[in-house]
C-alpha cells in the first residue's frame, strides 16, 4: 500500500524544492547573466535582472585579450589526461581490494582517504620545490601527474564500492565455466563494472576540470587552464565583473555541457548498488 | 567417467579447522547428496571439490587423476550455484554459450548445444531474453543449462533450490531427479533439506562439525543411524528421543522411536499422556503428546483421527524399531 500524502504537503515540498534548487543555480544564472552586460550595468544597484542593454562584447574583449582556445585545450588535456591515468592505475587496484582482500586492505583504503582530508596547502611548498627541480611548473604532464595523483584516493574508493556489488559467485561461475583470468576480466568483470567505470571516468573529469588550487600555484602561462583564464579577469578592485562573468561562462560552459548530457549515466553510477 | 575421490581432505581458514579430515569415495553416476544444518561444512567441501578452495591437506582425485592442485576450469566439473550466479548483461544464449565459447568451439557447434540444451530445459522461448526478465524457476534451468551444455564429469549443486518457494521447489526437484536419470552423470548436491537429500541421493553423507557422521542410501540412514546425530537429522518430524529408566530398562543409554513407529489407543499402552497440539494435514496427523513419564513425544498417525487437545491416549512403540544409543550417541546393535 502506497503512503498517503496530502496535496497540501505535496505542494509546500515541491515549492520548497524549486527554491532550494533556484537557489542553488543562482549564483551560475546570475554569472550567465552578467556577462551580457555592460561594465557599468554589471555593477549597477538597483541591478536589473534581465531589462539591460545585451551586448556580446565581453565575449570578445576576453577573447582579444587572452587566448581561450588554449587554455581550453590545457583544461583538456589535463582532465583526459589525469582520469586516464587514475583509472589505469585504479582498476587493477580497486579490483584487487574488492576480490582479494586481505587484512590489510580496509586500513590501506582509509589511509588514501585520509591523505584527502589534509588541507592541500600544508604540502604546496615541498610539492613546488619538487616541482620546481624537476622542471614540471607550468607543464601539462605536471599539472597531469598533480590531478591523478589527487583524485587517485576518490577514484579507488569508487571504483572499490561498485566492485563489491559485483557478486563473487558470479565470477566463480565464470571461473568454473573455463575462463581464464583475462577472459574473466574482459567478457565478465567489465561489462557489469561499465555503470561504475563510466561515472568514475565522468566525476574525474568534472573535478579536474574545476580544480583550481594546484591549477592557479603551479603554472604560470603556457600551460595554464580555464581555471587561470578564470582567475586572470578577477582583480583585487572588482572592476571587470562582465568580463569575468564573461570568463567563467566560457570556462564552465563545456563542463555543463558534458554534465547534462551525461546527468543520467552520472546519477545512475553514483546510485549503483543503494538499492539491491 | 565421473569418479570422485577424496583423500584425507582438510580445509582450515588461518586456526579454525572447518574440516579436519575427510575420506569419501564416490562412484561415477551416482547422485550424491552432502546434508547438514548450516556451518557443517558441506559448502565448503563441494568449493573444495569445484577447486574454488584449496585444501589445506589431502588428495582430491577425479576419474582417477590428482586434482588437488587443479585450477577450477580444468577439472571439467560444472557447478550450479544457489543464487544461480548468471551473467546479467548477458542474454539466455550467451550465458548458456558461455562455457563452450571459453572452450573455443566452433560458432556453429555452440548453436547446435545451446539449442540441445535449451529444448531438454524448455526454454528455447526465452533464448533472447536477460536473465532479469527470467522467473526463479526459469533462471534455474538456465543455470543447469550452462553447467549441461559442456559434458562435465560432475555436476555440483550448492543448495541450488534454496530461493524457491515451495511448490517450484517440488517441481525442480524432480526435474533434476529426471535430468540425472537422463544424462547418468556424476551428481554432488548440497542441502540443508533433509527431504531433498532423501527423495534425490543414492547415497547422502551426513556431514556435522566438517566430519562425515554416516555414509548410505536414504533408506539405510533412516532405517539405521549410526548415531544420535543421523538418527535426529533423517526423518521428519524428527525421531523421538527418551533417557532415563525407560532407556536403562533396554539397556541404552538413549532409546530413539520415530514418529510413525508409536501406535495409539485411547486406553492402555506403555505410556499413557495428553494431547497437547494436534496438527492436521489431511494425509497426516501429528500429535504432540505430553506424556506422563517421558517427556513430550511426536507421534504420527493417519490423517482420520480425530483426536484434540487435551484427549487422554495410551502410546506403544513399535518394539522392532527401537533405537538404542549407548552414553556417546553410538548406535547399539
Amino acid at each position: 500500500m502506497s503512503r498517503h500524502v496530502s496535496s497540501t504537503r505535496r505542494w509546500t515540498v515541491t515549492i520548497a524544492a524549486w527554491l532550494v534548487g533556484i537557489l542553488m543555480f543562482f549564483p551560475i544564472l546570475w554569472t550567465v547573466l552578467t556577462s551580457f552586460k555592460t561594465e557599468a550595468e554589471a555593477v549597477a544597484s538597483p541591478p536589473s535582472f534581465l531589462f539591460f542593454n545585451w551586448t556580446l562584447e565581453n565575449y570578445a574583449e576576453v577573447q582579444s585579450r587572452s587566448d581561450y582556445v588554449q587554455h581550453f585545450l590545457n583544461s583538456v588535456t589535463i582532465s583526459l589526461g589525469s582520469t586516464a591515468i587514475g583509472l589505469l592505475i585504479a582498476i587493477p587496484a580497486a579490483w584487487a581490494m574488492a576480490f582479494q582482500p586481505t587484512k590489510r586492505t580496509k586500513d590501506l583504503l582509509m589511509w588514501m582517504l585520509s591523505t584527502k582530508m589534509m588541507p592541500p596547502v600544508g604540502v604546496l611548498v615541498p610539492i613546488y620545490l619538487m616541482f620546481r627541480d624537476a622542471g614540471l611548473l607550468d607543464t601539462r604532464l605536471g599539472l597531469t601527474i598533480i590531478l591523478t595523483l589527487i583524485d587517485l584516493p576518490i577514484i579507488i574508493w569508487m571504483l572499490y564500492t561498485y566492485f563489491k556489488e559485483i557478486p563473487g559467485e558470479i565470477l566463480e561461475a565464470a571461473r568454473m565455466d573455463g575462463a581464464t583470468l583475462w577472459s574473466e576480466i574482459a567478457y565478465v568483470l567489465t561489462p557489469m563494472a561499465v555503470p561504475g567505470i563510466a561515472s568514475t571516468l565522468l566525476l574525474n573529469v568534472i573535478l579536474a576540470w574545476n580544480e583550481a588550487f594546484w591549477t592557479l600555484n603551479l603554472t604560470a602561462a603556457k600551460a595554464a587552464p580555464l581555471t587561470a583564464f578564470i582567475a586572470s579577469y578577477s582583480s583585487p578592485e572588482g572592476l571587470f565583473y562582465a568580463k569575468l562573468s564573461a570568463a567563467s561562462t566560457m570556462a564552465i560552459a563545456p563542463i555543463l555541457i558534458l554534465g547534462w548530457f551525461s546527468q543520467k549515466q552520472l546519477v545512475r553510477g553514483l546510485t549503483f548498488g543503494a538499492v539491491k | 567417467m565421473g569418479s570422485i575421490v577424496l583423500r584425507q581432505v582438510g580445509k582450515a581458514f588461518g586456526e579454525l579447522a572447518v574440516i579436519p579430515s575427510i575420506d569419501l569415495e564416490i562412484a561415477d553416476g551416482e547422485f550424491v547428496v552432502f546434508v547438514g544444518p548450516s556451518g557443517c561444512g558441506k559448502s565448503t567441501l563441494l568449493r573444495l571439490i569445484a577447486g574454488l578452495e584449496d585444501a589445506t591437506s589431502g588428495h582430491i582425485l577425479i576419474n582417477g587423476q590428482d586434482a588437488t592442485d587443479l585450477p577450477p576450469a580444468k577439472r571439467g566439473l560444472s557447478m550450479v550455484f544457489q543464487s544461480y550466479a548468471l551473467y546479467p548483461h548477458m542474454s539466455v544464449r550467451a550465458n548458456i554459450a558461455f562455457p563452450l565459447k571459453m572452450a573455443g568451439l566452433p560458432k556453429h557447434e555452440i548453436d547446435a548445444k545451446v539449442a540441445t540444451a535449451a529444448a531438454t530445459l524448455n526454454l528455447t522461448d526465452y533464448l533472447d531474453r536477460k536473465p532479469k526478465q527470467l522467473s526463479g524457476g526459469q533462471r534455474q534451468r538456465v543455470a543447469i543449462g550452462r553447467a549441461i551444455v559442456r559434458q562435465p564429469s560432475a555436476f555440483l549443486f550448492d543448495e541450488p533450490l534454496s530461493n524457491l518457494d515451495a511448490a517450484l521447489r517440488v517441481q525442480m526437484r524432480l526435474e533434476i531427479s529426471e535430468l540425472h536419470q537422463q544424462l547418468g552423470t556424476t551428481m554432488i548436491y548440497v542441502t540443508h533439506d533433509q527431504v531433498e537429500a532423501m527423495t534425490m541421493a543414492d547415497k547422502i553423507v551426513v556431514l556435522n562439525r566438517g566430519n562425515i557422521e554416516q555414509v548410505g542410501s536414504p533408506l539405510e540412514l533412516y532405517r539405521h543411524p549410526d548415531n544420535l546425530f543421523v538418527a535426529g537429522f533423517i526423518g521428519s518430524p524428527k525421531m523421538n528421543f527418551i533417557t532415563g529408566p525407560e532407556a536403562a530398562r533396554l539397556g541404552a543409554h538413549t532409546i530413539g522411536v520415530r514418529p510413525e513407529h508409536l501406535r495409539v489407543t485411547t486406553d492402555g499402552g506403555l505410556w499413557s499422556g495428553t494431547v497437547g497440539v494436534a496438527e492436521h494435514l489431511g494425509s497426516d496427523t501429528f500429535l504432540h503428546i505430553q506424556t506422563d513419564t517421558v517427556g513430550t513425544l511426536t507421534v504420527r498417525t493417519s490423517g482420520e483421527v480425530s483426536l484434540n487437545h487435551g484427549d487422554h491416549i495410551g502410546l506403544t512403540p513399535d518394539a522392532a524399531a527401537i533405537h538404542r544409543y549407548d552414553q556417546k550417541g553410538k548406535a547399539i546393535r
